[in-house]
């Protein structure tokens, strides 16, 4: 059966015919993109007029997001702005730590079992002038349960007294980096990095692999992807034991899971023979909407956690060097085999030693194995200069920048990490486009919010939360924007013949919105009002 | 309480074959070696005698566990085990940073550092420090450790070694460095959980490393611990290791020290007092640190 959705306005994305009232669907596929008359040619249809008010663009995609915010919407959310959850509720900001104990006392009070743990998410103390949430603060919610909560940067937990003392952390004299202790002798509760989080973090309910959903979860971040406009989305650093991917398999294959998930397969604790033969595994079990066989590695930390690998003049603080999570040879092994087996290799780099590094890295493995079309991407990239941008473009190599950093986090980077000039340049969209290398832009949820219609406002505006400009000059345009997240971003992942077009013969994936974004200015807001999404021909309202 | 070695270095200095070398001779101790995952070949094929994803059983009662990045959770089980090992051993990946590993182990009740112990090529190590980058990770590596197993030190001339040591005395003044080859050096003198009798040091089972000199040293006059530990534990003596147990006017104290890193700790109710001390032979002077003990 062929229905023809009739919209106000469709957004192709496809330049030979870029705008169109109707499109025609059967089996989950499109059939024809342009006016009623040129559509009931292909025969036997239903007009399906629900739209005809709303506009329609391809389904949007999330070229980086971690499927884990699906779960953590389950515990009591501490951020600082505004934040809708998988059911459509919005959740008010916090501002000052007072705001925080309020919620998570009212989440305790909620609690039916005794014993049960009160987690929460997302707290950042960044905007509190990085005052920290102590033990005797939550200790205001709960002297019993164990609590914790996690900070938006997630390398960092806060925890209660409770949750230290079920870990045996609660003792003098303990001597880590990561344990800050206070007058008392006694550790602050706040805890940094997985090897100490995760102990204590088991007690409070959050989960021992931190990059995993489970199933519930996926589900809730399927609600949260209709929400967004957003039909494929990523899984960006998966661990994908066999019970996780058969479980995300069967979830993502039930009749109302409304988005394609790509899942990319983390490298760390593998060898690189181990990873590749797991890697190859899993490509064999792809489905339609869940798509396995690309590989995540990850090359250094982050800038505002002075994790990042950084090349002179260093940090801004002058705080030291950041930390390698790969040797130079093991990234080489990888690119090496994952050429030569036809894998998809995505690989985070923050800062610019390390971008320089998985670039020096891929042109020896090229040199050594010449490869078409191999779309080896750079994720985050957050640092590289005009320089490393030309070098990509001559590797063949896509891009995909975290716009969102410059609103939660620019002027951070600008006062403390990297300095003025530095955090102009960062996340360099236009140079990237300049230098025509296929470009996706992320919100890496649940980092920032999953919404690629806000992540365009970020590239089109790249204002920080306190309203400065920062880098007018890497500014693009809305077309450029909402084509990162749309045919960008799917390139980026070899899905560009199937999605991020309304054209024929792709998947029938389109974001359904209110208003239309092509007619917002710069000023204005690009991230209007999402009704819902159309996914393999399937209807989901938000 | 689990004593525990860390040995890190970057790749190729020789971690797998001290390892195996530790493993070879073992001599009855039960030691667990963690590693970070599985690489190649972990453990020498005549050394296993069974295997599967996660485990390799050696002969002797010794295992060797691989605990993919969640360290923390492999030490928690370790607890759990019927048969507790008698020492622990874990080798940290290239780019790991021997000290964040040490701080994790020391917050777990159950575990100790015995000491960290780096891995370096005599031959490459030079360079690998100049490198772009890995460069500041290997010295930050060196700067961890509180020995600095010089490996691979018959493949280069004398002066080149003389050249290391004195680079490796700049970069990391309070660790003791140990020349060997084929990464060839008795537990004894990385494992405090082997006994420190004097014959371990003879060197006859070392074809290829220079012997190791210990003394065993009377001591029966009440001490400060503390003091006594500092000073075996001062790089100026050149002892890679020192152990025993000393009266003090509180009572009899243990001392262990491993290159620059000292502990003082109760002692057993069965302990007798004395000191053992170790040093490579031609680098530390055992005769001035007896006189240094009888003052």
């Amino acid at each position: 059966m062929i229905t023809i959705f009739q919209a106000k306005k469709i957004i192709t994305m496809n330049p030979a015919r870029p705008q169109a009232t109707h499109v025609a669907v059967r089996d989950g596929r499109i059939i024809g993109v342009g006016h009623l008359d040129e559509l009931t040619g292909w025969g036997e249809h239903r007009v399906d007029a629900q739209f005809a008010d709303k506009i329609l663009m391809p389904g949007l995609v999330e070229g980086h997001a971690h499927t884990m915010e699906g779960t953590l919407w389950r515990h009591t959310y501490c951020g600082y702005f505004d934040r809708v959850d998988p059911d459509g509720k919005t959740w008010q900001g916090l501002k000052g730590i007072d705001a925080v104990i309020v919620r998570l006392k009212d989440a305790e009070q909620r609690l039916d079992d005794p014993a049960a743990p009160l987690p929460g998410w997302q707290l950042d103390p960044i905007y509190f002038n990085n005052e920290r949430v102590t033990r005797e603060d939550q200790a205001q919610a709960s002297t019993t349960r164990p609590a914790g909560v996690t900070l938006a940067s997630v390398h960092i937990k806060n925890f209660n007294s409770k949750a230290l003392d079920l870990a045996g952390l609660l003792k003098p004299g303990v001597n880590h980096p990561g344990v800050p202790l206070g007058a008392d002798g006694l550790p602050t509760g706040e805890l940094k990095g997985p090897d100490i989080m995760t102990p204590v973090g088991v007690h409070v309910g959050f989960d021992r692999d931190m990059l995993a959903c489970d199933e519930r979860g996926l589900r809730d971040f399927g609600k949260l992807c209709v929400r967004a406009g957003v039909t494929t989305v990523t899984d960006l650093a998966a661990r994908m034991s066999d019970e996780v991917a058969d479980m995300m398999i069967r979830v993502t294959g039930e009749p109302l899971f409304p988005a394609r998930v790509l899942a990319m397969r983390f490298f760390q604790g593998l060898t690189a023979r181990e990873l590749i033969d797991h890697a190859i595994l899993l490509r064999a079990r792809s489905t339609d909407r869940m798509r396995l066989g690309a590989i995540k590695v990850i090359a250094d930390g982050s800038i505002q956690g002075f994790s990042a690998r950084m090349r002179a003049p260093g940090y801004y603080n002058g705080a030291p060097n950041g930390l390698w999570y790969i040797t130079p040879e093991h990234m080489r092994e990888i690119y090496d085999l994952a050429l030569a087996n036809d894998l998809l290799v995505h690989t985070h780099t923050n800062g610019d030693q390390a971008t320089q590094l998985a670039l020096e890295t891929l042109e020896k493995a090229l040199d050594h194995r010449p490869t078409q079309d191999h779309r080896f991407t750079l994720q985050h990239c957050q640092l590289a200069d005009a320089a490393q941008f030309r070098q990509m473009a001559k590797l063949g190599m896509c891009v995909n920048l975290f716009a969102n950093h410059h609103f939660y986090w620019g002027d951070e980077h600008y006062a403390l990490t990297v300095g003025p000039e530095r955090a102009e340049r960062m996340n360099a969209c236009r140079t990237a486009l300049a230098n025509n290398i296929p470009m996706g832009i992320h919100s890496d949820a649940p980092i920032t919010p999953l919404g690629p219609l806000f992540t365009a406002w970020c590239a089109v505006n790249r204002k920080t939360a306190s309203g400065r400009i920062l880098g007018e000059h890497e500014r693009i345009s809305i077309q450029d924007a909402l084509y990162a997240i749309t045919l960008g971003a799917a390139y980026t992942l070899k899905l560009d013949g199937e999605v991020g077009s309304v054209e024929a013969g792709k998947h029938a994936d389109f974001a359904v919105l209110e208003e239309d974004p092509t007619e917002a200015t710069p000023a204005s807001r690009t991230d209007v009002g999402v009704w819902g999404t159309v996914q393999g021909g399937r209807i989901f309202a938000a | 309480m689990l004593s525990v070695s860390i040995i890190g270095g970057y790749l190729g200095a020789g971690k797998t074959t001290l390892v195996n070398t530790l493993l070879r001779n073992a001599n009855g101790t039960r030691i667990a070696v963690l590693v970070n995952e599985f690489g190649a070949l972990p453990i020498d094929e005549d050394l296993i005698e069974a295997q599967d994803d996660a485990l390799i059983s050696i002969a002797g009662g010794c295992v060797c566990c691989s605990y993919g990045n969640d360290l923390v959770q492999a030490l928690l089980d370790i607890l759990k085990w019927d048969h507790a090992p008698d020492h622990l051993v874990i080798e940290c990946s290239g780019v790991a940073l021997p000290a964040a590993i040490a701080g994790s182990v020391s917050l777990i009740d159950g575990f100790q550092v015995d000491g960290v112990v780096i891995v370096a090529d005599a031959e490459t190590i030079k360079a690998q420090a100049e490198d772009t980058y890995v460069g500041d990770t290997i010295e930050r590596q060196l700067q961890d450790a509180d020995i600095i197993l010089l490996n691979k030190a018959d493949l280069v001339p004398q002066a080149h070694l003389d050249d290391v040591k004195a680079w490796l005395g700049k970069m990391s003044p309070s660790a003791s460095g140990v020349a060997t080859s084929h990464a060839h050096v008795p537990n004894s003198v990385l494992m405090q959980s082997f006994d420190h009798r004097p014959e371990d040091f003879s060197g006859a089972d070392l074809s290829h490393a220079p012997a190791f000199a210990s003394r065993a040293i009377p001591f029966h006059a009440p001490c400060d611990a503390d003091a006594v530990a500092q000073m075996l534990a001062d790089p100026q003596n050149g002892l890679v290791r020192a152990k025993g147990f000393v009266p003090t006017a509180g009572g009899l104290r243990a001392i262990q020290t491993v290159g620059g890193r000292w502990a003082v700790t109760d002692a057993p109710a069965d302990a007798r007092p004395g000191l053992v001390i170790i040093a490579q032979a031609g680098v530390g002077d055992l005769d001035r640190v007896a006189q240094l003990l009888a003052v």
